[in-house]
C-alpha cells in the first residue's frame, strides 16, 4: 500500500492490484490513442474490461459561458475550437442557428460556397478519422497517406480563407469572400485525387486487409436501439443500420437539390462504420462536383440583405452615410435578434451538431447550448467497453471518432 | 439618479440600449389541426399546459413533476426515440426558477419536439435516464453547470469541472473569469495554501498586460533588455496604457476560509 506524503504523492496507477483480482488502470488523459484529453478508468479482470468510466473535462474552456458574454459575431470564431478537425461545420451550425432566429437566408452564391466548404470539411474530418483510427489499430502507412491528402484539402481552405485549422470561413448571413481564382479547378483536381486515392490507396490497404478486418470486425457492436437511446448520431447511428442523415431528412442549405446517397451498414461494428466513412467521402466529392455548375449560375451577392442585423457590403459602407451608421452600431453594440428560442441540428462529420440559442432580445445570447455529437458518443463508451479486451478499447475509441474540443467545450 | 446595475446577473450586457426599443418576438404558431404535432399534443392531453410551434419545432410546456410520464408517452406512443439534448436556462434573477428543456427527435417522422418545464431553486427533477440513456451524461452536465439535482440518476457527479469545485459555472451570478474560489484553486492544489502570499491569486483576464514583466511579449512602448528589473522606475514614454485592475483577494475582508 502506498504511503502518500508531499514528496511522493498518491499515484493512482501504482495501486492497481485489488483483493478480488481485478486491476484498475487509467487510460489517459495523456495517452496517444485517447484522441485528446480522455481519461478512461478501466477495471480489468485479466485482459477483459469489467467496468469503464470515461472521465472528461480536461479541455473544458467554458465555451457556453463565453457565448453568454460575447455578441453573436464575436462568438463565431470561438466555435472553431469545438470540433477543430473540421472547423467550418461548427461555424456553419452556429451561423445557421442565428439565421433561423433572425429569419434570414443566405444568398444563393453563399449557399453554394458554404455547401462546398461543408463537404470539403467532411472530407478533411473523415481523412483525419481514417488516419488516426488506422494509426491506433496499428497501420502506420495509412496515417501518412491520409495526412498527405488532408494537407491538400487544408491548402484549399487556406486559399479560400487564409486559415488551415480554425477557419471561421462562414459568417452569420453568408460568407465573407468569393472563391479565389482557379479555386474551383484546384478543388476538382483534389476531388479526383481523393476518389483515386480512396480506391487505390485506402481501400487497397485496408478494405480486405486480414489484420484490419480481424481488429475491426465484431468489435464495438451497438444495436440500433442502444444507439438511439445513447444519443448516437452520424456514422455511429448509420453504422447500426438506421438510415438517418439530417442532410436528407431535414435538409438545409442546398442539400435538397443535390443528388447523393446515404451509406448505411447493418453490421453494427467498427468495420461497418469504417466503410461508412469511406463511402461518405465519395459522396462528398460527388456533391462538390454537382455544386460547380450551380456556382457558375449564381449571382455574385455574398451576404444577406438585412440592414437591421447584418452590415452592408463594404462599398456601400464607404459611400453611403446610413450604411456606415448601421455598420457602426452593429460593430459596437452587436446585432439584437428577436426574443425566442431555436434549436437547429446540422450533420457535421461526427454526427448531429446542434445549437440551442435562447435570445432575450439582447446582443448577448441569454443561453447557448452546443449539442456536440462526441459528447454523447463518449457517454456510450461506459457501456460498449464492458466485456471487451483491452486491445479492442483503442479500436472502439477510434471508431467513435470523438474530438475533445467538442466533448469538453 | 444613477442607474442600478443588478448584481444577480454578471454576464455581458449591452452598454447602450435605446430607451424606446422593444425587442420583437419570434412568431409562435398554433399547432395546425391534422398535423403530426396535433397528434402529439392530443396524446399528451392535459399533461401539456401550453403548446405551440416555434421555428418548425413543437414546444410543449409541462409541469416539472410530470417529466417522466411525458417523456415515456412521447417515447412509447409517439415514436420519439432519441433525446438529442437536455439542459437548463437560468431564470433565477427574474423568476427564481430554472427552465429545463428536453429536445426530442422522431426519426420515423423526422420531427422534433422540445419539452419545457420550470423548477424552483433547490427543487430536483426526475431522471429520464431509464428511458433515454443519453440523459446519463446530459443530466450530469446540467448538475455540474447549474447545480440542479436529478432524482434516481445512476451516478450524479460533476462531469466537466473537477469534483472538488465550488460553484456552478453557468449560473448568471457566476462571473466569466471565475470567482474567488477559482482564483485560488490551482495555487492551493499545486503549492498548498501556505504559498498563497508568495504566488498570489490566479488572474484569468486574457487581456492582462503586466507592466513590469520583461520576460514575455506583453510590454508596450520602448524595448528593455530581457529580464531587466524596471520596477524602480522606467523611462518616460509617450504611449499610455491602463494596467489591469487586479482584485487582491489577500487584502479583502472576505477570506475564503472565513466563508467556510
Amino acid at each position: 500500500m502506498q504511503q502518500p506524503n508531499k514528496l511522493t504523492p498518491f499515484f493512482e496507477n501504482l495501486n492497481f492490484e485489488r483483493d478480488d483480482n481485478t486491476m484498475v488502470i487509467n487510460f489517459g488523459p495523456q495517452h496517444p490513442s485517447a484522441h485528446g484529453q480522455l481519461r478512461l478508468v478501466l477495471e480489468l479482470d485479466g485482459e477483459q474490461v469489467v467496468k469503464a468510466y470515461p472521465d472528461i473535462g480536461y479541455l473544458h474552456r467554458g465555451i457556453e459561458k463565453m457565448a453568454e458574454n460575447m455578441t453573436y459575431n464575436e462568438f463565431l470564431p470561438t466555435t472553431d475550437r469545438l470540433d477543430y478537425s473540421a472547423a467550418t461545420s461548427n461555424n456553419y451550425a452556429f451561423s445557421l442557428a442565428v439565421e433561423k432566429l433572425l429569419g434570414i437566408e443566405a444568398p444563393r452564391r453563399a449557399q453554394v460556397i458554404r455547401t462546398m466548404l461543408l463537404e470539403l470539411n467532411r472530407v478533411i474530418g473523415h481523412l483525419f478519422f481514417i488516419a488516426t483510427h488506422a494509426l491506433d489499430v496499428g497501420a502506420m502507412s495509412v496515417f501518412l497517406y491520409a495526412f498527405r491528402e488532408r494537407e491538400f484539402a487544408m491548402d484549399l481552405m487556406e486559399d479560400y480563407c487564409g486559415a488551415r485549422l480554425t477557419h471561421s470561413a462562414v459568417r452569420i448571413g453568408g460568407v465573407p469572400l468569393d472563391l479565389p481564382k482557379d479555386w474551383i479547378n484546384n478543388m476538382i483536381a483534389f476531388c479526383d485525387k481523393v476518389d483515386y486515392e480512396l480506391e487505390h490507396t485506402y481501400d487497397a490497404l485496408l478494405k480486405e486487409n486480414r489484420i484490419w478486418k480481424m481488429r475491426l470486425e465484431d468489435v464495438g457492436v451497438i444495436s440500433a436501439e442502444d444507439a438511439l437511446s445513447w444519443g448516437c448520431t452520424g456514422p455511429m447511428l448509420r453504422g447500426s443500420g438506421v438510415n438517418w442523415d439530417i442532410r436528407k431528412e431535414e435538409p438545409y442549405e442546398l442539400y435538397s437539390e443535390l443528388d447523393f446517397d446515404i451509406p448505411t451498414s447493418d453490421r453494427c461494428d467498427s468495420y461497418g462504420r469504417y466503410r461508412i466513412y469511406m463511402e461518405e467521402m465519395k459522396q462528398s466529392t460527388r456533391i462538390i462536383r454537382q455544386l460547380v455548375p450551380m456556382y457558375k449560375k449564381s449571382e455574385p451577392q455574398l451576404m444577406a440583405h438585412a440592414p437591421q442585423y447584418i452590415s452592408a457590403p463594404k462599398e456601400e459602407i464607404m459611400t453611403q452615410n446610413y450604411a456606415l451608421m448601421q455598420h457602426f452600431v452593429l460593430v459596437t453594440q452587436g446585432m439584437r435578434p428577436p426574443k425566442g428560442e431555436v434549436y437547429v441540428p446540422t450533420e457535421s462529420p461526427k454526427g448531429e451538431l446542434g445549437f440551442y440559442i435562447k435570445s432575450e432580445g439582447e446582443p448577448y445570447a441569454y443561453r447557448l447550448k452546443c449539442r456536440a455529437p462526441s459528447f454523447f458518443h463518449t457517454g456510450l463508451l461506459q457501456e460498449i467497453l464492458v466485456g471487451t479486451y483491452i486491445a479492442d478499447v483503442v479500436t472502439i475509441i477510434g471508431t467513435t471518432n470523438i474530438v475533445f474540443g467538442e466533448v469538453d467545450r | 439618479m444613477r442607474k442600478y446595475t443588478p448584481k444577480d446577473n454578471v454576464q455581458g450586457k449591452s452598454y447602450y440600449t435605446d430607451r424606446y426599443w422593444v425587442a420583437p418576438r419570434v412568431p409562435r404558431h398554433e399547432v395546425e389541426a391534422d398535423s403530426h404535432f396535433a397528434d402529439v399534443v392530443k396524446v399528451l392531453g392535459r399533461l401539456a399546459k401550453e403548446s405551440y410551434v416555434e421555428i418548425e419545432q413543437l414546444v410543449v410546456h409541462i409541469d416539472a413533476t410530470k417529466v417522466f410520464d411525458v417523456m415515456q408517452k412521447l417515447k412509447e406512443t409517439c415514436g420519439y426515440t432519441q433525446c438529442s439534448e437536455q439542459s437548463a436556462v437560468d431564470y433565477l434573477a427574474k423568476d427564481g426558477e430554472f427552465e429545463l428543456f428536453y429536445q426530442l427527435l422522431s426519426i420515423t417522422e423526422a420531427k422534433r419536439v422540445r419539452v419545457v418545464c420550470r423548477i424552483k431553486e433547490g427543487e430536483a427533477v426526475e431522471s429520464i435516464e431509464p428511458l433515454f440513456k443519453s440523459a446519463n451524461f446530459a443530466e450530469r452536465e446540467m448538475f455540474d453547470m447549474f447545480g440542479i439535482k436529478v432524482n434516481n440518476h445512476p451516478f450524479l457527479k460533476r462531469i466537466l469541472m473537477p469534483d472538488d469545485w465550488e460553484g456552478h459555472p453557468l449560473l448568471k451570478t457566476y462571473p466569466m473569469i471565475g470567482d474567488e474560489f477559482a482564483s485560488w484553486y490551482e495555487v492551493d492544489k499545486i503549492f498548498g495554501k501556505e504559498y498563497r502570499d508568495v504566488i498570489g491569486p490566479e488572474n484569468r483576464d486574457p487581456a492582462r498586460v503586466d507592466r513590469y514583466d520583461t520576460k514575455r511579449f506583453s510590454r508596450v512602448g520602448y524595448e528593455v533588455p530581457f529580464d531587466a528589473d524596471i520596477s524602480e522606475g522606467e523611462k518616460e514614454q509617450a504611449i499610455e496604457y491602463s494596467e489591469t485592475v487586479l482584485v487582491d483577494y489577500t487584502k479583502s475582508s472576505k477570506q475564503l476560509d472565513e466563508r467556510r
